[in-house]
């Protein structure tokens, strides 16, 4: 393993990779022997993945195991140390990525119409009005979570159900081929997940790809065809039947604690 | 009633000034400082603040108790400061709150020893506390020139600078440029400042923007009404503070604040998102 970069200099003249872009060719993004790490502490290691439209994956693994990291890296929220990350027909601004729920201020002073609104910013910009066409497009995303007659309802009076519903009419709007959830159910009523994994479905089902991070296990082996299952140096991806056996699991595990007691000492 | 509320200002022109100074200040800091609540910059911008008075000091030592001069000065400083924690921040374990509050000790502590060694106590009291009964012609119009700049870019900026206070994560990932939006907000900020100084003094050039700001909050649900709300209790803030200050000879910052405080404490009391509205609704 290389020696962390501890200097002050060191860390700014530091040289990182970077991921690649190539326009040409059907959608893809492929990862070989990536390797993310924060101050001392390695994050993902060794980690070679292929993701293909239209698939549906879901990216699963314990607690601190680099997951919602890989989702930052591929979207080149977070440097990574070394590997390679090639994006296969689109850029990395072209994916549309939800945060963590509770990373959003839910009383941030905004009408629903506002928040969906901005799936549409690339379009529109930062000046022009929005004509009658993406208003009926923004209606029409509303609908399709559920949510059709709360345009002007303020985002303080919503439940994080309903506040989740509007996340989603938001990727909706961004219409990208490639979708990237982070905990996309935590917090989530019931009702509203059986809706929003309908919604994931059609999305895979009209040739896109779909990353989700996800806690719920039930969940990954009755809707996810995929999974990659993560756990810092550890993973396992393929089919989810393959992937969640019970030895895997507890790889996992073991690996994530593995680095856990070594992150005690010094 | 007449005399109470309006023969000061028929009477005397530096009231008048101080009053159109107070007026351009309410528009241009209340927007600013109701994104800089929603942001949850509010203790920055305190920092920042802070920062400007090494700037300001160094500026009075070249030009004097003249606003172009310690304008210009603390501008510059306060922004170096400010890119200064925000590269600290990213190359060391420390937060961008915990760095800024270690550069505005140290500034501030450098602007006072500036003033004081160089000046005497009446200048320092006058950079600490602002001097708005001295507000001439040239400084009343750097404060409405940045308060129309400050409203200008804020118009062309408003949608991308809302996205990037709501979700900057989803900015940055669409490619829209959330640092450019926020190096901008954060000129906007320092700039604000600099018009306050001279009013309200270093110590409490953000008053006009967090107080107005955060009692807006607490009445209003939307951020065009969040805008509207702030500048005009910042408008009644420096009216009456003026008045105050004129009737009962207190310093003109400090009366200011505590009108812009007395307003911020009854939305506490009364306003549907107060503590006692909140605490009827969970009963």
């Amino acid at each position: 393993m290389e020696p962390a970069i501890s200097s002050f200099w060191g860390r700014l003249t530091k040289k990182h990779p970077t991921i690649r872009c190539h326009p040409q060719g059907p959608i893809s993004i492929d990862i070989q022997n990536l390797s993310v790490q924060y101050p001392n502490n390695p994050v993902i290691s060794g980690l070679t993945c292929h993701f293909e439209t239209p698939s549906l994956w879901a990216i699963a693994g314990p607690n601190g195991a680099g997951k919602s990291t890989l989702l930052k890296t591929l979207l080149g929220l977070q440097k990574f140390k070394g590997g390679k990350i090639n994006f296969h027909g689109l850029c990395p601004c072209d994916v549309a990525y939800l945060t963590q729920q509770n990373q959003l201020d839910r009383r941030f002073p905004l009408t629903v119409g506002d928040t969906i609104a901005m799936g549409l910013f690339r379009e529109v910009g930062i000046f022009r009005r929005y004509t009658k066409e993406q208003r009926d497009k923004m209606q029409d995303a509303l609908e399709q979570v559920g949510l059709a007659s709360f345009s002007r309802t303020p985002l303080q009076a919503l439940s994080g159900g309903q506040f989740q519903r509007v996340l989603f009419a938001r990727l909706i709007l961004q219409d990208a081929p490639v979708i990237f959830l982070d905990e996309p159910f935590t917090g989530v009523d019931g009702r509203t997940i059986d809706d929003l994994m309908a919604l994931l479905h059609r999305w895979v089902k009209e040739g896109r790809l779909v990353l989700a991070v996800l806690h719920d296990l039930d969940l990954t082996q009755e809707h996810f065809p995929n999974t990659l299952l993560l756990a810092r140096h550890f993973y396992k991806a393929g089919l989810t039947e393959d992937v969640l056996t019970k030895e895997n699991m507890r790889d996992a595990v073991a690996a994530s604690r593995h680095w856990e007691a070594a992150e005690g000492t010094p | 009633m007449i005399d109470l509320f309006f023969s000061p200002f028929l009477d005397y022109i530096f009231l008048r000034r101080a009053l159109m100074a107070c007026l351009a200040l309410a528009l241009g800091c209340g927007p600013v400082g109701v994104l800089l609540v929603l942001r949850r910059m509010s203790l920055m911008g305190d920092a920042l603040a802070h920062a400007l008075l090494p700037g300001a000091a160094l500026g009075f030592l070249i030009g004097g108790l003249s606003l172009p001069a310690m304008g210009l000065g603390g501008f510059l400083v306060g922004f170096l400061v400010a890119l200064l924690a925000g590269a600290i921040s990213r190359f060391t374990i420390l937060n961008e709150d915990a760095s800024f509050a270690g550069f505005y000790l140290i500034s501030l502590a450098i602007g006072v020893l500036i003033v004081s060694t160089q000046g005497n106590q009446v200048d320092l009291m006058h950079i600490l506390f602002g001097t708005i009964l001295a507000v001439d012609s040239m400084s009343l119009l750097i404060v409405t020139s940045i308060t129309t700049f400050t409203l200008f870019v804020l118009a062309l900026i408003y949608r991308p600078l809302l996205i990037e206070c709501f979700d900057p994560g989803f900015l940055r990932v669409i490619g829209g440029r959330g640092s450019l939006y926020h190096s901008l907000f954060l000129i906007l900020v320092a700039l604000n400042l600099v018009a306050a100084f001279q009013a309200l003094g270093t110590l409490m050039a953000l008053g006009m923007m967090m107080l107005p700001a955060v009692s807006s909050r607490l009445w209003a649900r939307h951020v065009w009404s969040l805008f509207l709300l702030s500048s005009f209790f910042a408008v009644i803030s420096g009216y009456f503070g003026l008045l105050l200050s004129y009737h009962l000879e207190w310093p003109s910052g400090p009366s200011i604040i505590l009108v812009a405080g007395v307003i911020y404490g009854v939305s506490l009391l009364i306003a549907p998102f107060g503590t006692l509205k909140q605490q009827q609704g969970m009963a």
